[in-house]
């Protein structure tokens, strides 16, 4: 079930659409930056972005903090929403479920594959914003080696090994965007509902992050450690935040998968 | 091939299907019969695991729904409520998805899977057009085409024709009979009693949920001991055998039903009256009138209205679809 699942995936014309339009956030503020060389002052902006003037190795890491907070968890919330939802108001959903497809295991197939698509549409971000960086901004520290956050220089492996490192816990943070998704989608009757509900929580767990009276719901909102990517890249890196959001993400992902379970596996399918 | 006992959905406190004993055996053609929204749907999602039952219990292929699904579905092939298939891919993709899904079904043989269910179906000349430019009659062929891709030994059909042209009608009627005939249990839910008479050996009735009337066509069809005969001497006829207990047939005044069981001996006397027979036939009830007795009795009128809007409904389709090929 899994590859028919991929298969789906891989072969659907919309699949690659929304990865390019993902992508072209970030390129479109790549040449912008080559154009006008103003970046940022540092501090402000999206991170990273006011170091890539002078070294572009660094630009995916300012492309994943581009997309990541606002268009990656829309293009993931779309996808795995209509997971179930989208099957059921197609109609293919019973005929599926008659084959027989295991209910369990067409939730994990569909898990497997809105994550394929997320580690798709981010190789893809940071594969092109590496390009652009090389091509069109700084290039400045090539030999020496890059510049960490907290000042000190790195060498180019330790940038990959870290730059491999954000990239998969902004993976996890997506999964975690994705089990909501997926539990709505067992329980809304359209696709966009199960959407629109789970952008609905990201948006919410946005506000209150910078609602002072909210301060206790902080370290449980999901939204609240998606951008402590930026720590992999302090000199010693500071883990903290980046394995409270670990923990938080795989508890997210776990509730709300078991959620989806306990819902669909007893389910009546009248679609 | 299915047996179920008791079998109850209650959707909060309305009954979809209550207390239902269905019983089909192997080689049956089934027809099972209702209105719009007598449970039909709901009982053939329960068969397939697909609706929980609230209770009561179902066996499919001697064994128990939906316990034993991933032993008992591989060898059923199903259409629920009109075709669906992924509407970006073509038909064949679609098949192969499918095939794909099966649990067990390997790459070998796939291609001749998809390529011999398309042709049953009259679809072999299928192009790679997506399957969202498909007439309905095309999707419905494309539906049955993916009931029978794993070579079924029960066919659990919903309404299997709807949507196709007279033709349509046929060829697909013309394949269940071959299916039938090579061995294929088939359970077909329709409201077209045309259909079902044309074609099943057996029926069962259901009205407002419940089973009220589960019998072999044949012997519900038996003759009703009365002659239909045809004559312009329909006043002759009335002389001699009023007594008998003939009257004209209110639905036509030159027909004439007699109390008879022995047409032969009958036409024989008739003519050595002097009576001129244009026609002659053992009287037999007709499928419509035997569920419409079965269905309003002990029920309110409107399970017989809802019959006759379907049926027209039905017609209205299949003369303003055009049946892609």
């Amino acid at each position: 079930m899994i590859r028919v699942e991929l298969i789906k995936l891989l072969r659907s014309r919309r699949t690659w659409t929304t990865i390019a339009l993902i992508d072209a956030l970030p390129i479109l503020v790549a040449v912008l930056l080559a154009i006008t060389n103003l970046g940022p002052r540092p501090g402000t902006g999206p991170a990273f972005l006011s170091a890539v003037l002078t070294d572009g190795k660094l630009y995916p890491l300012a492309a994943l903090g581009i997309v990541l907070p606002l268009f990656l968890p829309i293009a993931v919330s779309i996808t795995a929403g209509e997971a179930i939802a989208g099957e059921a108001q197609q109609g293919t959903l019973r005929y599926v479920l008659v084959r027989p497809v295991g209910r369990l295991r067409l939730l994990v197939a569909k898990l497997v594959s809105v994550m394929t698509f997320v580690v798709l549409a981010i190789l893809v971000v940071a594969v092109t914003a590496y390009f652009l960086g090389i091509v069109l901004l700084g290039d400045q520290d090539l030999t020496t080696g890059a510049t960490s956050v907290s000042g000190t220089s790195l060498t180019t492996q330790e940038l990959a090994i870290r730059t491999a490192l954000a990239l998969g816990y902004a993976m996890l943070c997506m999964l975690g965007v994705a089990a909501i998704a997926l539990f709505f989608s067992t329980v809304a009757d359209s696709p966009l509902g199960a959407a629109l509900a789970t952008m609905a929580i990201l948006i919410a767990s946005t506000l209150l992050l910078t609602l002072d009276a909210a301060e206790a719901l902080r370290p449980f909102l999901p939204t609240r450690y998606w951008l402590a990517f930026v720590d992999l890249f302090r000199d010693p890196i500071l883990w903290r935040e980046v394995v409270r959001g670990v923990l938080l993400q795989a508890a997210y992902v776990v509730v709300f998968f078991g959620a989806a379970w306990a819902n669909f596996a007893t389910k009546d399918v009248k679609d | 091939m299915i047996r179920t006992r008791g079998l109850t959905k209650r959707y909060g406190r309305i009954a979809a299907v209550s207390d239902l004993d269905l019983d089909v055996v192997e080689g049956d053609i089934y027809g099972f019969l209702g209105p719009n929204g007598s449970g039909k749907t709901t009982t053939v999602r329960m068969l397939l695991g697909l609706v929980l039952a609230t209770s009561g219990s179902a066996e499919v292929l001697g064994q128990p729904m939906p316990k034993a699904a991933s032993q008992v579905l591989p060898q059923v092939g199903s259409m629920i409520e009109g075709p669906a298939a992924y509407p970006q891919l073509s038909g064949r993709a679609n098949l192969k998805l499918f095939d794909a899904m099966t649990p067990g079904s390997g790459l070998r043989g796939r291609k001749q899977r998809v390529g011999g269910a398309l042709e049953c179906v009259g679809l072999a000349g299928v192009d790679s057009r997506p399957v969202r430019a498909y007439s309905l009659g095309m999707r419905q062929r494309l539906g049955l085409a993916n009931a029978l891709l794993r070579s079924p030994r029960l066919l659990v059909l919903d309404e299997p024709t709807n949507g196709l042209d007279p033709q349509g009608i046929h060829d697909i009627r013309d394949l269940l009979l071959e299916l039938n005939r090579a061995g294929t249990t088939i359970f077909v839910s329709s409201h077209l009693l045309v259909e079902i008479e044309q074609m099943c050996t057996r029926v069962g009735v259901i009205n407002h949920g419940r089973l009220v009337l589960q019998e072999q066509l044949n012997s519900l069809r038996g003759p009703t001991g009365q002659v239909r005969v045809r004559t312009p001497d329909v006043a002759l006829v009335l002389e001699s055998y009023a007594a008998h207990g003939a009257e004209v047939d209110a639905r036509s005044p030159h027909e004439l039903l007699i109390p008879s069981t022995d047409p032969a001996g009958l036409n024989a006397e008739l003519v050595r009256a002097g009576i001129r027979v244009e026609e002659l036939a053992l009287e037999r009830p007709s499928l419509e009138q035997i569920v419409l007795a079965a269905t309003s009795a002990g029920s309110d009128d409107h399970s017989g209205i809802s019959f006759d809007e379907s049926d027209h409904q039905a017609v209205g389709h299949s003369e303003t679809l055009e049946v892609g090929r």
